[in-house]
């Protein structure tokens, strides 16, 4: 086969694995865009949608679920959001359908003071223990020798001899 | 004094006994906030006949069932064929909610493995399923005759749920 034949083949075979790369092209998954054209409406459905829980997987908020419902639920916050109800309504929305497990941060109310207050008990507690325990420490060295022993071991301690070994 | 090193094992035992009883809890049942409350209003086209719809309201008087269901979920398929016997007994009025599916498949579900409905409605974007808190298909909601809420059941009736929590509460609503 003379070259300049082979080359115009080659140049085929080329151009027709590229018109099909083209085709294939719109089949590509697509993600992350935008689904309403307002970025300000987008990025206050996202902020909200990070703050509920997605009932299916439910270690993961609406925002980073494709669970089916996820998505559901997310349209829904972002339809209520155009039609220019409040995050805190938004929200009300779903804890009267889901419950306060949709909540990631869980309203401050009568049954969930523990929860909130619990770090901060925990955190006294512990500071009292340890306050108490440190008192009873310096008590008890403080007790164990009276003052002129103190004073002698402390003069003791400071001088040469202290370091000599006994009898040396 | 003694009793100061009976502290920590006190504090374990504590600690475990929590923990334990947090074992016994199930975190996929999440406490439906419907329980006491009026079932979210819907009118929505029937299966059979969509041009027909089927309100809510017109369910008011009776005790019934609404059972969320889809040809798509695997585990409808295990709670089915008890809900075909229930419907056979007297009393009990099974409305079917088939939730995001398509119409011609779940006719197809319903003449393969029998129609315990007394009438399936067809919500389609799955926005009664939100209304309802749907989060996992199959569930069962019991409402007495003033239209309110009493009793939701996530997952597939099994004859345990039925005879233990079901059928005691729909006689106690029906007598």
């Amino acid at each position: 086969m003379n070259p300049v034949r082979a080359a115009v083949r080659r140049s085929i075979r080329l151009s027709t694995l590229c018109a099909g790369l083209l085709l294939v092209a719109p089949a590509w998954p697509d993600e992350g865009r935008p689904v309403a054209a307002d970025p300000v409406l987008e990025a206050r459905v996202n902020s909200l949608a990070a703050e509920l829980r997605c009932l299916v997987c439910q270690n993961q908020s609406l925002a980073d679920s494709h669970a089916d419902l996820a998505i559901d639920l997310k349209n829904q916050v972002r339809e209520q959001l155009r039609a220019g109800r409040s995050d805190a309504e938004v929200v009300d929305y779903m804890t009267d359908r889901y419950g306060d497990f949709v909540r990631y941060r869980p309203a401050l109310k009568p049954q969930t003071l523990l929860l909130w207050g619990g770090p901060l008990l925990l955190l006294l507690t512990g500071g009292g223990l340890l306050w108490r325990s440190l008192r009873t420490h310096e008590r008890q060295r403080a007790a164990a020798l009276p003052e002129a022993a103190m004073a002698r071991a402390d003069a003791l301690l400071r001088s040469d001899d202290a370091l000599r070994p006994p009898g040396g | 004094m003694k009793l100061r090193l009976y502290v920590p094992l006190a504090a374990f035992a504590a600690l475990a006994l929590m923990l334990g009883a947090g074992l016994k809890l199930d975190p996929r049942e999440v406490p439906s906030p419907f329980i006491g409350k009026p079932a979210p209003a819907f009118s929505l086209p029937q299966l059979h006949q969509p041009e027909r719809q089927l309100a809510s309201a017109d369910m008011k008087g009776q005790v019934w069932m609404l059972n969320v269901w889809a040809s798509w979920c695997v585990a409808c398929r295990t709670e089915h064929p008890l809900l075909v016997e229930l419907s056979r007994q007297d009393g009990i009025t099974i409305v079917g909610l088939n939730y995001k599916d398509d119409p011609r498949s779940a006719l197809e579900w319903l003449q393969r493995l029998g129609d315990p409905y007394a009438t399936s409605v067809v919500d389609r974007a799955g926005r009664v399923g939100i209304d309802y808190g749907v989060y996992g298909v199959p569930e069962t909601f019991v409402i007495d005759r003033a239209g309110v809420v009493r009793f939701k059941h996530i997952g597939p009736v099994t004859p345990e749920v039925w005879t233990t929590r079901l059928q005691p509460l729909i006689r106690s609503l029906q007598g």
